[in-house]
């Protein structure tokens, strides 16, 4: 769906298990995210999601995913009240669930690692990341929130490990994002960073949370789970406690 | 600067892209370092890819419609840093540059990167009371990984590509 992904696998697992394991299983995380690429891409026209949405396919037809992905989808859309909507984000208010997509297919690509045996590495899917186990020994992974004011400055660094972190913000892209239920693009943060367990909840609520301008920061703090750290244009940064226990 | 895999990249254009790297707790040269690139059958954009030496068999592959046929080194690559060219895209112009350490990718740096748009805002004023704020102590330590950088993953791989063509020749 447009991204580039990076792996950095820094402990592929005990000696006993073969390196071909791990190998083998990041092909096989290459070959998913292809598959994903392939079902979920709104720039593909024969993607089953593009399928769907014009009626070429029921939703029974689908595979599997296509339901789960959609269903999780709408309960982010309640949980947003609205500005994360399948709908809510191409011009022609056609289904593009890429928001949850992304994060939810590095989420199963991590699964396949640590099933393989890798025990520390780092997934990263175009600034959504996702960290099992430690950079090095001792050493959680140290995860730079890109100053959005300045690419060539990291605002502020994440010590983490097993979490999930994902970033919104319109410094790169443009207007790319939109309140689902005003079309208003937010202008209340210049960034908006989300941290919790897994990358598909984080991924949409990173985006949601922008989308809701000023009430998103607080909207994600009330989550039990997830974390956030804002920073506005005046460069003036808050975050929840969950981020805090968190700030290098 | 982000010491490793610095700037991921993305597109507006469907094009996926596969940077994988080893690293073994007890030594620091990668094992092995594949980049495969896919693009969407609607756009005419360039598979790069490379295949530096190391102990996993690399994958070169090339999804179809693409125009430009994918680079696959049989043998090593020389040990340097090398620029990449600078590439122009929408948001301003992306160059990356290559460390080759031991015949393998090392490390890849983004040299040059877009500016970014800023917008003027009404600033929410409010603290709101489950938030903190307060000046941000940033440590100069190291970082793995950068949040919210991405890039036009075209750009960067033929930036990427082209750094490896010339630490090939």
């Amino acid at each position: 769906m447009g991204t580039v992904v990076s792996l950095d696998v820094r402990d592929p697992g005990p000696v006993s298990r073969t390196r071909g394991a791990v190998d083998a299983a990041v092909d096989a995380a290459v070959a998913w995210l292809h598959e994903v690429d392939a079902r979920f891409s709104p720039f593909r026209a024969d993607s089953e999601i593009r399928r769907l949405d014009r009626g070429a396919l029921t939703l029974d037809d689908c595979h599997p995913d296509v339901r789960h992905v959609l269903r999780a989808c709408e309960d982010l859309r309640r949980a947003t009240d609205g500005a994360f909507d399948v709908r809510g984000h191409r011009p022609d208010g056609g289904l593009d669930p890429s928001g949850f997509v992304k994060g939810w297919a590095i989420d199963e690509a991590a699964d396949l690692l640590t099933a393989a045996g890798a025990r520390s590495f780092a997934i990263n899917a175009g600034g959504d990341v996702v960290v099992r186990g430690e950079a090095a020994p001792g050493r959680a992974w140290r995860i730079g929130i890109r100053d959005p004011a300045d690419a060539r400055r990291v605002a502020a660094v994440l010590a983490i490990r097993n979490v999930a972190v994902a970033t919104s913000g319109l410094y790169e892209r443009g207007a790319h994002i939109r309140d689902a239920r005003s079309g208003v693009v937010p202008t209340a943060y210049a960034s908006i960073t989300v941290l919790g367990p897994t990358l598909g909840p984080v991924d949409a609520w990173a985006t949601a949370a922008f989308a809701l301008g000023g009430a998103g920061p607080a909207a994600v703090a009330a989550l039990p789970d997830l974390g956030v750290l804002a920073i506005d244009h005046a460069g003036v940064a808050r975050w929840s406690a969950l981020v805090e226990a968190h700030l290098a | 600067m982000p010491r490793r895999g610095a700037a991921a990249l993305l597109l507006t254009t469907a094009a996926l892209a596969l940077l994988l790297s080893f690293k073994t707790p007890a030594e620091v040269t990668p094992t092995a370092g594949t980049q495969i690139a896919v693009a969407d059958g609607a756009s005419s954009t360039p598979a790069a890819t490379a295949t530096p030496t190391g102990a996993t068999t690399p994958e070169a592959t090339a999804a179809p419609g693409t125009t430009a046929a994918p680079v696959a080194a049989a043998g090593g690559l020389v040990d340097g840093t090398i620029d990449g060219t600078a590439v122009a895209t929408r948001w301003g112009t992306v160059q990356v540059q290559v460390t080759i350490s031991g015949g393998a990718i090392t490390d890849v740096t983004a040299l040059q990167l877009p500016s970014g748009d800023h917008h003027s805002a009404d600033i929410s004023s409010r603290v709101e009371p489950v938030l903190r704020s307060s000046a941000l102590a940033v440590q100069s330590a190291e970082i793995d990984v950068v949040s919210g950088a991405t890039y036009t993953s075209i750009a960067y791989a033929q930036s990427l590509q082209a750094a490896l063509d010339a630490a090939r020749a």
